[in-house]
């Protein structure tokens, strides 16, 4: 039996039945127990389990987010809702530091199965502080897996996967896609079909959600949304998008992106982290590393660029990747002259 | 300065300016939000933490300060700005991402700035703590008189920042005050649950430091305790932890139902008893009261007709002042 869910509903629905079966696992963050999350992600929980597998934390995200790396180096195997990754500058030296080095400093004696879970993402006027996406200052840290699902169906899959996994993982999630209250109406591409039973979804494999042959729109997190909104808009201009999802920024399936652009022979990569040192660059590498002779036309990047999140709507909605500037840059590589 | 007639009046008149700015924000924020109900529609997105209930807290502490003074305070900011003397006009317009906000639209409501009356605030909580120390400090370097002060919430007192701050302070005895802002909550999450004691002020002792707990939510209370910590700082005699006992009237922002908080714990409105009370002592006759609520109102609903009327940015403003020039 399979039915429509939200993402937030999704992931709840895989983190419940691993935390049925498996003891080790257990939640951890703030208003977790009465609110199961600012964004849902353990809600009834608390019912359900009771203050000891669901623990309220205070606002210590260097104590509690330190903590759950402890309590997986002996054994368990921690869920943490830290809420909106803006707040990873308050506790990022256990994710830079001790949750991702562990296993390789100790020569794989000591594994620290753990799973973070955040909210990134702006474009609901929630300003500098609230806004970002910062996927790519976690990504960037060596010993950290971080998948982004952006539909239901992967993030119930990559939530079995994650609680599956003896690594520390960053599981990802963009507020606009989540199907929350405080979001409004759920952006329908976000809700798939959602099998009962459990399943996992493999990190480090791209999803091709939208054949077409002109041109590669990849995306990530709320970007592939954005990206599927532009493909709709360029078919009426008589041109043919492939739409790609990340998924998974480390492992980054370099194969499949490859394989992906050299397909169309076009790209534009479309990401709302900051558009500098980013994954957007990442991608791009991955092609013309092995081969740029499958490009047709110079790839793009259309991301959020390098400035603070602007509060006012005229500005913040100026800045974004949305799918107005996805389409402009899709048209542009595509009507251009191919240079050889 | 002591608790004159005039000062009481002033902090009434404080707590009724701040108190029609935030319920007027309340209906602002609710336009476009029914019946759907998301954070990025109407003329006042985002999130918004108002601070209907705290107004004793801004009126009472900032009624103990000079112009030097420097403040940080957090996400809820508006009673403390208010009383501080930020423009409403200009918050108003801020809080609407208007070209002629505070910030011409880049910050909104979590992160006020007037450097005019030395205020800033910030989202991220305890993050208030540090700046306000090296405020404190560049005072001290500078031979001024300035104490700085930061506000935060009773739940930001359980943050590493608070701790290692509150060490510094200590050790450089630095001209500096803590107030804890004590509403029982953070978001929907109890003091008793989260602190291991019943009052940070009690925490003073461990960082060599002054500590005073005022439950009364009155501002002649907390006057009082902020002119004595205010006293200490600019004599030489270090930081204290001023926590003040207070209280949340609408919720953790706009649209938390607060169906985790018991009925025993419902929270009093401090405005109608303190108007009982100067009424009584004979400080505010009941047209007076009345006359400074009606003032109030008026100057908030102007505020708002500016703020309303104002341009947005140009989109291209967002590139703007990433850097000093
Ligand atoms: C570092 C950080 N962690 C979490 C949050 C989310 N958050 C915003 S307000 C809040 C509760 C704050 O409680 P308290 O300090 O008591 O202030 P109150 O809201 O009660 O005024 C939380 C957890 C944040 N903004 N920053």
């Amino acid at each position: 039996m399979s039915r429509i869910l939200t993402m937030a509903r999704a992931g709840r629905e895989a983190l419940d039945w691993e935390m049925e079966r498996r003891s080790e696992i257990f939640v951890l963050g703030e208003d977790v127990y009465n609110f199961g999350g600012i964004f849902g992600t353990a809600d009834g929980f608390g019912a359900k389990y009771g203050a000891d597998r669901v623990i309220n934390t205070p606002i210590s995200e260097t104590g509690f987010i330190g903590m759950a790396a402890g309590a997986a180096m002996a054994g368990m195997h921690p869920v943490i809702d830290l809420a909106y990754i803006d707040f990873i500058g308050v506790c990022y030296n256990v994710l830079l530091n001790t949750a991702s080095k562990t296993h390789y400093m100790s020569a794989g004696q000591v594994k620290v199965p753990m799973t973070l879970m955040i909210g990134t993402g702006g474009g609901y006027n929630n300003a500098a502080q609230h806004s970002q996406c910062l996927h790519a200052t976690v990504a960037h840290i060596p010993g950290v897996k971080v998948v982004y699902p952006s539909n239901a169906y992967d993030a119930k899959g990559m939530m079995h996967t994650s609680l599956r996994d003896e690594n520390f993982v960053i599981y990802l999630t963009h507020k606009g896609t989540a199907g929350v209250g405080w979001m409004g109406t759920p952006i329908k591409t976000t809700l798939s079909e959602v099998p009962e039973e459990p399943y996992t979804v493999p990190f480090g494999k791209i999803a091709v959600t939208r054949e077409g042959t002109d041109v590669t729109l990849i995306g990530l997190g709320m970007s592939v949304h954005e990206c599927l909104k532009a493909a709709v808009d360029l078919a009426r201009d008589g041109i043919s998008a492939q739409v790609v999802d990340l998924r998974s920024l480390a492992p980054l399936d370099r194969d499949g992106i490859f394989a992906a652009v050299s397909k169309t022979g076009r790209m534009v990569v479309a990401d709302e982290d900051y558009l500098s040192y980013g994954v957007s660059g990442e991608v791009i590498a991955s092609v013309v590393e092995r081969d740029p002779r499958v490009l047709r036309a110079p790839p793009v990047r259309v991301c959020t660029p390098d400035i603070p999140i602007p509060f006012a709507r005229p500005m913040e909605q100026h800045i974004l990747p949305l799918a107005g500037r996805i389409a402009d840059a899709a048209r542009m590589i595509c009507t251009r002259k191919t240079e050889q | 300065m002591s608790l004159t007639p005039e000062l009481r009046r002033d902090m009434y008149r404080q707590m009724l300016r701040s108190r029609a700015f935030d319920d007027a924000m309340i209906g602002l924020y609710w336009v476009g939000k029914t019946p759907i109900f998301a954070f990025a529609n109407g003329p006042l997105p985002g999130e918004l933490h108002c601070s209907n209930g705290a107004e004793p807290v801004g009126a009472g502490v900032c009624a103990a300060l000079d112009a030097d003074d420097m403040i940080t305070a957090d996400h809820r900011p508006h009673h403390v700005a208010i009383a501080r003397g930020v423009d409403v006009r200009r918050m108003a317009a801020e809080l609407l991402g208007k070209k002629t906000g505070l910030s011409q639209g880049k910050g909104g409501h979590m992160h006020i700035y007037a450097p005019e009356v030395n205020f800033a605030s910030s989202g991220i909580i305890a993050e208030g703590m540090a700046p306000a120390a090296g405020m404190a400090l560049a005072r001290r370097l500078q031979k001024r008189p300035g104490v700085a002060l930061t506000f935060m919430g009773e739940g930001a007192a359980n943050q590493g920042a608070f701790h290692e701050v509150l060490n510094l302070v200590g050790v450089m005895k630095l001209p500096f005050i803590c107030v804890v802002q004590d509403n029982e909550w953070g978001v929907s999450t109890s003091k008793k649950e989260s602190t291991a004691v019943e009052r940070n002020s009690d925490r003073a002792s461990a960082y060599g430091m002054a500590g005073e707990y005022v439950a009364s939510n009155d501002p002649d209370d907390i006057y009082e305790a902020a002119a004595r910590a205010m006293a200490r700082a600019r004599s030489g005699g270090g930081g204290t932890i001023l926590e003040l006992r207070t209280a949340r009237l609408a919720g953790h922002f706009m649209g938390d139902q607060q169906a985790y908080i018991p009925a025993q714990m419902k929270q009093a409105d401090p405005i109608p008893p303190y108007r009982a009370k100067l009424v009584a002592a004979g400080v505010l006759t009941e047209a007076e009261a009345d006359a400074i609520a009606a003032a109030a109102t008026a100057e908030i609903a102007e505020a708002v007709a500016f703020a309303q009327a104002s341009p947005y940015p140009a989109a291209e403003e967002a590139f703007d002042h990433v850097f000093a020039a």
